[in-house]
Order: C-alpha cells, then structure tokens, then sequence
C-alpha cells in the first residue's frame, strides 16, 4: 500500500533515503541507549548484553571485591581466540608439516611471530587468571548457596582451561611438544599401574582404552595431531565458551556477586553521588527483570545501592579487556614463543618438561604416574569442587577470608602448607623413596605411599585438625585450599627450576651440564 | 482419581494413567532409547580399528664383531638386542613409567624423563616405573634375526 498522495516511485524513493536512519532504528529497539531506562532497555534486549543484570551494586565495583580476575580471563581468552583463528590460516596439522608450518609462521609470514606470541602469553595468562579468580571466589567464600552450581561450572571451566592449554603445546610438533605429549598420554594410560599390579590388565584395560581414544593410534603420530587439533580449535573452545555463558548467566541469575551482609552501609556514601533509580517512573518497574533467587537489590534494602550497569559497569570490564591486552601484547614483544628441533620419536628431550602449569603434576607423576597423574588430580577436583556441599555456613559470605579462623588461620595454613610440601620433597630429593630402601618392594605399595600421597595426607590431617579446632567446616576448607595452593607453587617451582637431565635435583639450571 | 472397576465408567472418568501420557511416555522413552544408542554407535568410531603406526615385526641382522654384552639398536626402533654366551635377546627401551625412551648406561638402563633405573636384565632398579623393561620375542631367520616389538617373553629367554 502506498501512502496518500505520493506516487509509489516516490516513496521507493523516500524509502531508500531512510535505510541507514530506519536500519539504526530497528537495531537499538528501544532508541538509542542515551538515557538510563534507554540503556536498561538496551541491555535488557541485547542477547550478549543481558548476561549483565542491567544495574550493578557498588559493592560489585569495588576493585577489591573481585579484582576483575574474572573478566582478565575472559579477556585473555577472546584474545587468544583472535590470534588462534589468525594462526589457523596457515597452521597444517600434519607431522613434519606442522613444524615447517610454524617455522613459516615465525619467520615469514607477516606479524606471525608476534601473533604467536600473543596467542602464547595470553593462554599462559588465562590459566594465571583462571586460578587466581579461583582464589578469589574461594576466599571471599562466594561458592556458597545460592551459587554452589556456579563454582561446579568454574571447576569446568578451569580444567577446560588447562585442556586447551595441553592440546595446544602438541601443535608445534617439536620436540618439546612431542615428548610432553607422549609423556601425557601415557598418563592417561597410567591406571595400567593398578590393574598391572592386579593382574586384571588383560580384561579392564582402562587406561589402554584411555590413551588409544586419545592417540587414536599406539604412538603420537599423525592420528594424535588432528585429534589434539579437533580438540583444540572446536571441540575445547565449544566447551568452553558453553560453559562460560551458563557461569555469566548463573552470575546474574543467583543475585549477583556475593556481597556481605553490611554492604549497602559500606557504599551508603559512594551511593550518595548517584541519581536515585524510580525518579524518572520506568514504564516497566525494575522488579520484574529481577526475579532471581537470593537477595537482589529490588528484595529487601530495596535498589538504592545499585548504579546502571552501563555505563559503570562496561566501563570497568573494558578497563580489564584493555589492562589484559597491554599485559598479553607486553610480554609478546619481550619473549618469544619457544620451538625446539622437530620432534624425533627415538630421542626424547632431557630433560621433558610439560608447560610450567603441568610441572607440579609432572613432580608428583615423577614418583607415581597413576597417584600423580590421575588419583591424586581427580581427589583435588572432586573434593575441591564439593566445598559449597560441604561448608553450607554462612558466616563471612562476600569477604575476604571470611569464616570461623579467617586471615590468621589462612596464615597459619601457608607455613603448613609450604612447610609440608617443601619438606616432603627436601626428604624424597635427599634420601630417595622406598624402591632405594627396600628394592623387591611391590609396586602397589609405592602406587599409594609415595611423597605425593602422603603430602596429600598431611594437608588432609592438618585440615581435619582445623575443622575440629575452629568447629567449622569453612574453617578446614580454608586451611585445606591454601595447603593446596602452596603445594601447588613449591611443585612447580621444583619442577620448573631445580629439575634438570634425568629428572634430577639441581641448584641452578647452569649445573646441568652436557648430556 | 481412579475408578473402581465395578464403577460404571464414563468417558469423563480420568483412566488410571491416561492413554495419551502411556503413548507419550513411550515416544519419549524410545527417543532416549535411540539416542543412547547413537551416542554408543557414535563413540566406536574414535576407537581406531587399524593402528597406523608402522609393522612392529623386523628383521635385524647383528654384525659378527658386535661385542658381548654391549647394545645394538636397530635403526629407527626402540629396541636394544644384546649377544652373550648363551645367546641373543632383545628388550624393549621403551619406559614401563610415562613412555621415555632409556639409555643404556654402565649399570643398565636409565630414563631421562623422569628419573626411573633399571638392571641390565631390565628389572627396576629405582625411580617411579612400575614393571620391568620387557623382553621381546626374537627368532632367527637364516642370518638374520627376527624382532617382534608386540610379543613380550620371560625375562630370561635367549636364543
């Protein structure tokens, strides 16, 4: 139908001269984000936008509260994901080729190296960031109710984290990822270990199956290459970026971060400088966009507190989008993403290191490969991961080392658990293990008391010993979760720089000598 | 609401499972049944039925002068053959702990990934490796020796 009085050439050509105003129109539904109920709307509409709740509390603002640990690993993942799809373009998962590949990517291919490089560090910043914000929610003990789900999908996240991080380090095919990889695999294969030791090998081959799903072959060659490729650039990134969208979601969903119970009087003063929310009467009350569990800010203290996601909000995660880029882009002009010779299967590297963040496991692998590489990491993961399950207080939700015993027990905690881990290996490095002691020894008896389960041992008395000091279970959880950190560290720093040819104990990486 | 069965019955009655949520259930039930069925079929296929590594059955010939008790590796294998008095064997340099591949040294064999020790005859000496560098099957064919990397024989067997 043609409007009055015009002719319908004329209004084609009316019609043609409002594309780019009526095409502006269609996309920002609500008009254009200029005001506050504007951007609410805005937000509110956008299907990327509203993993945000559209206001924020101050307290959520606060640097201290979340540090945006959080976001720098989102950031340096988007990162990473630019500058993979970038290297995609001439990366050819093929043995040999692979390596000619990367070479090319190095040295002719105009800014490879540096987007190599950037790929490189932002992974390494990611897996960083990853376990910090890890740290943080734990001991501002957001895990708990009503976000318990949500810290199951952050354990998923972090190991998702480091499944890309070990699929990535075969890539290259040199040496130092051919040996890491087949060391990996062979963990994977490790539970041959117990049923070797049971005789059962022969009927429940696990950990066979394990590494042959892996390798899609006996040996890493050209089956296990596109496997880790498929995993590395679509099955792990599909993963992953499912899982971060239900964390996002879940964020919102379960009443934003966790805060403490006193937080509207802490910001009571900050809030004075903002406009307050219903003054200029919505169309849509707030209420209805905020029907989450737990307390939001329209249920109760009523949303005073609370300031327009946009713009305080993205103005703080742009920050740390920014921050995390300098950071990633810093160290890719610095150093250089490594590449050894191409990977010859005859000859390993000596000594193999895995990437640094695998050097603890490689430590505790290197003196049982089931314990350390599979039955020590799963007890962490599920024991770990049930904490909101099994600390169901309340006490110091949403601050700092909150909980029965607090700082001074989280203290206390990284003396045991540098004392505890330093001493074990200090005993394991001087005087060697049970196999020196008492050579006939069976196999099972070094599987289950070597100096990774008994470190594990000792983490797990000393935080039975605080539960019952503190009468609390946060308080264990504490004093276990930092154990765990500390042991972490000292494992890797043992393996990244006292561990040289041979797997031995030097002082320095220049003792190491000819091999 | 159920009816007694003595009970005249209406078609206004509700049945004790209505027959549209039996036939639905059952839609439902078949389509998770199909589902897990693919999801198994599905995941046969990354399990290789062929292994594309190469044969692992060679043929080696050892030079007469190769001295006693030293280690011979054949070209491009993972294998160490030795000759002493009683005969000629063969043992795996292939780590029992993550997969390395040993050295021969003066006391038998040593791991550089991870530190493991093993007596010339194989036998763990130290360090984390959970059993014995195997011993591989060896038969002799004419001049030459035949070297099967997939058999395994006793710790022991010489020919």
């Amino acid at each position: 139908m043609k409007a009055e009085g015009y002719s319908a050439l004329h209004e084609f050509w009316i019609n043609l001269r409002g594309i780019p105003n009526h095409v502006y129109r269609a996309m920002f539904r609500g008009g254009p984000p200029k005001t506050d109920r504007t951007r609410s709307s805005f937000i509110f509409g956008n299907v990327f936008l509203h993993l945000h709740s559209v206001r924020t509390h101050l307290w959520s603002l606060r640097w201290s509260t979340t540090m945006g640990l959080g976001i720098m690993t989102t950031a340096a993942f988007l990162i990473t994901l630019v500058t993979g799809i970038l290297l995609m373009f001439y990366y050819k998962p093929y043995p040999d080729v692979a390596y000619q590949s990367i070479k090319d990517i190095h040295f002719i291919v105009p800014t490879g190296r540096f987007m190599r490089n950037i790929h490189r560090w932002a992974a390494n910043v990611m897996v960083v960031a990853v376990i910090l914000h890890m740290a943080r929610a734990f001991y501002t003990a957001s895990y708990r109710k009503p976000r318990e789900f949500n810290w199951f999908i952050g354990w998923g996240l972090l190991v998702t984290t480091l499944g890309l991080s070990f699929t990535g380090y075969l890539l290259p095919w040199d040496q130092l990822a051919y040996w890491a990889i087949t060391i990996g695999a062979n963990i994977a294969q490790s539970p041959r270990e117990i049923t070797d030791a049971l005789g059962i090998t022969a009927w429940a081959d696990i950990g066979g199956l394990q590494r042959e799903i892996l390798l899609g072959s006996d040996k890493v060659g050209e089956e296990a290459l596109i496997r880790f490729y498929l995993l590395h650039v679509m099955i792990l990134p599909l993963a992953l970026v499912m899982l971060m969208a239900v964390h996002f979601w879940r964020i919102r969903k379960d009443g934003g971060l966790a805060k403490p119970g006193n937080a509207d009087e802490m910001v009571a003063e900050e809030a004075k400088e903002f406009y307050p929310v219903f003054t200029d009467a919505p169309t849509k009350t707030y209420h209805l966009a905020a029907v989450v569990k737990g307390k939001t800010p329209a249920v109760g203290s009523g949303p005073e507190h609370t300031v327009p996601s946009m713009p305080h909000l993205f103005y703080a995660e742009l920050g740390v989008l920014m921050l995390t880029t300098l950071i990633c882009v810093a160290l890719a002009f610095v150093s250089d993403a490594p590449l050894k010779e191409l990977a010859n299967p005859l000859v390993p590297e000596n000594p193999a290191k895995a990437p640094w963040y695998f050097l603890g496991l490689q430590e505790i692998v290197s003196f049982s490969a089931f314990m350390g590489g599979i039955g020590i990491p799963m007890l962490c993961v599920i024991g770990l991961g049930l904490i909101p399950f099994l600390d169901r207080e309340k006490e110091g939700t949403g601050e700092w080392f909150g909980g029965p015993g607090g700082w001074k027990l989280v203290k206390w905690s990284v003396v045991v658990g540098f004392a505890g881990s330093i001493g074990v290996e200090a005993f394991a490095i001087h005087f060697g293990w049970l196999r020196e002691a008492f050579p006939d020894i069976p196999q099972l008896f070094i599987t289950f008391i070597n100096p990774g389960t008994v470190l594990t041992a000792i983490y797990a008395a000393y935080s039975i010993w605080a539960v019952r000091k503190y009468n609390s279970t946060r308080a264990g959880a504490l004093a276990l979760f930092t154990c765990f950190l500390c042991g972490f560290i000292v494992l890797t720093v043992i393996g990244t720089y006292f561990r040289g040819p041979n797997w031995d104990f030097f002082w320095s990486p220049s003792d190491w000598g000819g091999h | 609401m159920t009816t007694h069965p003595s009970e005249k019955k209406s078609r206004f009655d509700p049945e004790p499972m209505p027959r549209r949520d039996f036939l639905g259930l059952a839609a439902l039930g078949s389509m998770a049944a199909a589902f897990a069925l693919s999801i198994f079929g599905m995941l046969k296929l990354p399990k290789a039925a062929v292994s594309a590594s190469p044969a692992k059955k060679f043929n080696v010939a050892l030079p007469d002068t190769h001295p006693e008790g030293e280690a011979f590796v054949p070209p491009g294998r993972n294998v160490a053959v030795f000759r002493d008095a009683d005969g000629v064997f063969a043992i795996s340099t292939v780590c029992t702990h993550l997969g390395c591949i040993v050295k021969t040294s003066a006391a038998g064999f040593d791991c550089p990934c991870h530190g493991s020790g093993f007596q010339k005859d194989g036998t763990v000496r130290k360090g984390p490796a959970p059993t014995p560098l195997p011993w591989l099957k060896v038969s002799k064919n004419g001049a030459l020796l035949t070297i099967d990397e997939e058999a395994t024989v006793k710790t022991g067997t010489k020919v």
